[in-house]
């Protein structure tokens, strides 16, 4: 500490410093000599930092930092003018403390972790967090907003025209590639709205024959641009008023506006909907929609906290249970034979390729890798190509015209997809298996040699229970890597075929993954709700799962 | 000179009753002059195991291949080997006005390549704090890292669509349907499992090397930049490869955000061009898959070394 290289050293804070001789900041017991030192220490750490050159980094940085803070201005302004309050304060409070960082000295670490954490945070943590979320919700189709939102579309969609309603005198303005309806009333006043915007009277309007025809910042649209944005405009429902009782102004022509009602009408203190042709009542009764007394609910819902029932309907609703069980034991099932074949097999290959005496090895593995580096989701679509039933290559060359049903058979499906797999996957075990062999001393097979043992017992007793050690780590990551091998079952069997009785999408060759998938976003209802529970079905499951296997090979030891 | 080195090691692997002594006998013999039935019993089995497996492996690769210089051929016609020799199929992939092929191609090696680079550059910043710093939190942060990875992001697809959804009523240009939007989800994994592998190359560089830098007053970011990147240039190709190989043919997430067919990259594009006409024109498919292949079957060849040595080193840790 006494040579002023030595001190700018320590100077960088303690986070910098990486080195023992920084505990002595940390340690109460120097608590004095440490404060002291500090001080010093800081002092020189700015030295330092403005002898290396300090400007033209700064310069950078604030460049870059002014780039993301504009970013963030204007994210924070458009947030706030959607009145989306708390994440405008995240973005605010995220940017504060990124300045707050990069600007002081110290927080070294920080200055280096920060970039990848907010993608980290955004990206995965919050999105398994909000999976965890949707899994207590009945998200869905049907049920995709909030309250608010469902009953003024249930009252939209309900929209018929008042007989005899008086006609108002319409011109279509657009604004920032929004329309609005400028109408002239009855009564002779000048009001804009438009979809969910009721209408505003408009003070500056410029009249025509006693029809506003346009209004400073806004566009009028001409005939021809009415005809191409017709079916825009026919959709538009622009409210009288923020009562969504009062009924709202629909154009059939683009010229006048005329005044719809809805055929339901929301009572407000009693909570229900009811229907003026039919006299039906719907009451919100707690499940996220109304629902009359007879059991008819009104599409569209809304989106209301529903606790564990998409848990419980996974493993209680009949017509989901029987799917979800046979999905899940075909999920294991797939699993461990998909490790299990390739292992086997690569190991083989292993063997047999691991003697010494064997030439031109390099050109084999070159081509036996060829699988493994091909993108696997085009590997899926050629099989599938290939193991098609009338035209493909497989029945109809090689088994010479044979009608094999590979991918379309229950069972069938099943062993072609292990099939498929095995082509896939056995040139990494391969690989691997290489690897751990020829990292095991010689000299055990020849000291088991000499004491008479054979080849196969060397092999049985020496070396498979060494190379169990190496590789296995990298079987419980395959294993949880082909739990969860969605482009594999999807493109080759799209999951099928598809079990009929069930009351979700699902096929016999379905994994949970791709079962997500297709409740979630195949076909034409979604129940987000349900695929984020199995989601969360099946982190829970890999992660038991690699959590035992790795305290069993104790490979969590190694870190750190 | 390699092979008998070797064989005086006497590695016999498998069946037979062949022994150190014969081995010694055979080096003895100096031409390996072996009698044919034991040639065969000891390494000619061994080549037909080979070819077998060689067969199986490269097969379905002849296969598309020779689909596609069938041209205008159907899964049918694919099935005659190299009957026909045309590029034309390749020539209508990017003439076809029903499917961009061209734009998708763009599209995968864009969208693949600024994720890598981006995955690169945040791995590389973390692994580098990691590795060179000690703060509170360091050891919490390297297994929350860990544990993270035990949720990919493809289980989050739900919730990942329906926070683009949101972000996209706001911001269309990063939400739902945006490249950019599809870049950022990808960086959200950019932290975990290559964090750890830069980590792991980091803690092999010797820190004398930043130590004698600051010495000569570099600060830590030019320490960054100028030397511990380049020290590290290796691991950072095989990430940046890695990463690029697994985004260029993702297609959960990809499936789930990119909407307009121009927007879509090859997994997604592809995919739904052999779904919506399965067997009619498979040699135009065939063409677009063996396209569509060259560049990381290419790369993964040329760098096989080093991918190989990473998982073998990584099985025999």
């Amino acid at each position: 500490m006494t040579t002023p290289t030595r001190d700018r050293d320590t100077a960088a804070d303690t986070a910098r410093a990486g080195q023992a001789d920084s505990a002595a900041q940390t340690s109460p017991g120097d608590a004095k000599d440490g404060g002291r030192r500090a001080k010093r220490a800081v002092r020189a750490a700015r030295m330092a930092d403005a002898a290396s050159g300090g400007l033209k980094v700064l310069l950078v940085k604030i460049i870059a930092l002014g780039l993301i803070d504009a970013l963030a201005l204007y994210s924070i302004l458009v947030l706030v003018q959607s009145a989306q309050w708390i994440p405008a304060l995240i973005v605010l409070a995220v940017t504060g403390y990124a300045n707050w960082i990069y600007f002081s000295r110290g927080h070294l670490p920080a200055k280096y972790l920060i970039p990848g954490l907010v993608f980290l945070f955004v990206f995965q943590i919050f999105a398994a967090g909000y999976t965890g979320y949707v899994a207590f919700t009945n998200y869905g189709t049907g049920h995709n907003a909030d309250k608010d939102s469902a009953i003024n579309s249930l009252m939209l969609s309900a929209q018929e025209r008042v007989p005899d309603s008086p006609a108002y005198d319409l011109t279509i303005v657009e604004q920032l590639g929004e329309y609005s309806f400028l109408v002239t009333g009855p009564d002779g006043n000048v009001a804009i709205g438009g979809d969910e915007r009721p209408l505003e009277p408009v003070a500056n309007a410029e009249m025509s024959g006693g029809q506003a025809v346009a209004v400073p910042g806004h566009t009028t649209l001409g005939f021809a641009d009415i005809v191409a944005n017709q079916q825009v405009i026919a959709d538009m429902a622009v409210p009288l008023s923020d009562d969504p009782n009062d009924g709202a102004l629909r154009t059939p022509d683009g010229s006048s506006a005329y005044v719809y009602l809805s055929k339901l009408v929301y009572d407000e203190q009693a909570d229900t909907m009811t229907d003026t042709r039919t006299g039906v009542v719907y009451s919100d009764i707690g499940t996220g929609a109304f629902v009359a007394e007879d059991g008819t609910e009104l599409r569209p819902g809304w989106q209301i906290w529903v606790g564990f029932d998409n848990f419980v309907r996974a493993f209680a609703e009949e017509s989901i249970r029987a799917p979800f069980f046979s999905v899940l034991a075909w999920t294991f099932v797939f699993a461990f034979f998909s490790v299990a074949t390739t292992f086997v097999m690569g190991l083989f290959l292993a063997v047999v390729f691991n003697d010494p005496r064997m030439k031109s090895k390099k050109y084999y593995r070159l081509i036996m890798i060829l699988p493994y580096a091909f993108p696997g989701f085009l590997s899926a679509l050629v099989w599938a190509g290939m193991m098609n039933q009338e035209f493909g290559f497989i029945n109809v060359v090689l088994l010479g015209g044979a009608d094999i049903p590979w991918l379309t058979n229950e069972w069938l499906a099943k062993v072609s997809i292990l099939l498929v797999n095995l082509w896939l996957g056995f040139p990494y075990m391969f690989l691997i298996s290489t690897g751990a062999l020829q990292a095991i001393p010689g000299e055990l097979e020849e000291a088991a040699r000499v004491d008479g043992a054979s080849a196969w017992q060397v092999f049985r007793s020496i070396k498979l229970p060494l190379l169990f050690v190496a590789v296995a780590p990298l079987l419980i990551a395959s294993f949880a890597y082909n739990f969860n091998n969605f482009s594999l079952i999807y493109m080759l069997t799209g999951g099928g075929p598809r079990d009929a009785t069930a009351s979700v999408n699902v096929g016999a060759t379905d994994i949970l993954i791709t079962m997500v998938y297709k409740v979630a976003f195949v076909g034409s209802t979604a129940d987000y709700g349900l695929a984020s529970a199995f989601s969360i079905i099946i982190f829970l499951l890999v992660g038991t799962i690699s959590v035992i296997a790795f305290r069993r090979t104790k490979a969590l030891e190694e870190l750190n | 000179m390699r092979e008998s080195q070797t064989e005086t090691r006497s590695v016999v692997t498998s069946g037979g009753p062949g022994g150190t002594h014969d081995d010694a006998g055979v080096r003895g013999a100096a031409a390996p002059r072996r009698p044919f039935k034991r040639y065969f019993r000891e390494t000619g089995w061994r080549h037909l195991v080979g070819i077998a497996v060689a067969a199986f492996a490269i097969f379905p690769l002849l296969y598309v291949f020779s689909a596609s210089l069938n041209p205008g051929g159907t899964l049918l016609t694919a099935n005659g080997l190299f009957r026909n020799l045309d590029f034309s199929s390749y020539a209508s992939l990017f003439t076809s006005e029903r499917h961009p092929y061209g734009a998708w191609y763009v599209n995968t090696l864009v969208i693949g390549l600024v994720t890598a680079a981006g995955t690169v550059l945040l791995g590389a910043l973390a692994a580098y704090s990691f590795s060179r710093m000690r703060f509170t939190g360091r050891r919490f942060g390297l297994t929350t890292l860990l544990v993270v990875q035990m949720f990919p992001q493809m289980l989050a697809m739900v919730a990942i669509f329906l926070l683009m959804v949101a972000i996209g009523d706001i911001f269309p240009a990063i939400g739902l349907n945006s490249q950019i939007g599809l870049i950022m989800v990808y960086l959200g994994g950019a932290l975990g499992v290559n964090t750890y592998l830069m980590y792991g190359f980091f803690n092999t560089v010797p820190s004398s090397i930043d130590e004698a830098a600051k010495i000569d007053g570099a600060g830590h970011a030019r320490i960054f930049f100028t030397i511990i990147l380049r020290l590290v240039a290796p691991i950072l190709a095989v990430v940046g490869l890695l990463s690029f190989i697994g985004t260029s043919s993702e297609f959960v997430l990809a499936s789930v955000i990119l909407i307009d067919p121009e927007k879509q990259t090859l997994a997604v594009g592809l995919y739904k061009f052999i779904s919506d006409e399965f067997s009619k024109n498979w040699s135009i498919f065939a063409a677009g898959a063996v396209l569509a292949a060259i560049l990381p079957v290419a790369l993964f060849l040329a760098l096989q070394r080093y991918i190989v040595g990473g998982l073998t080193a990584g099985s025999v840790k």
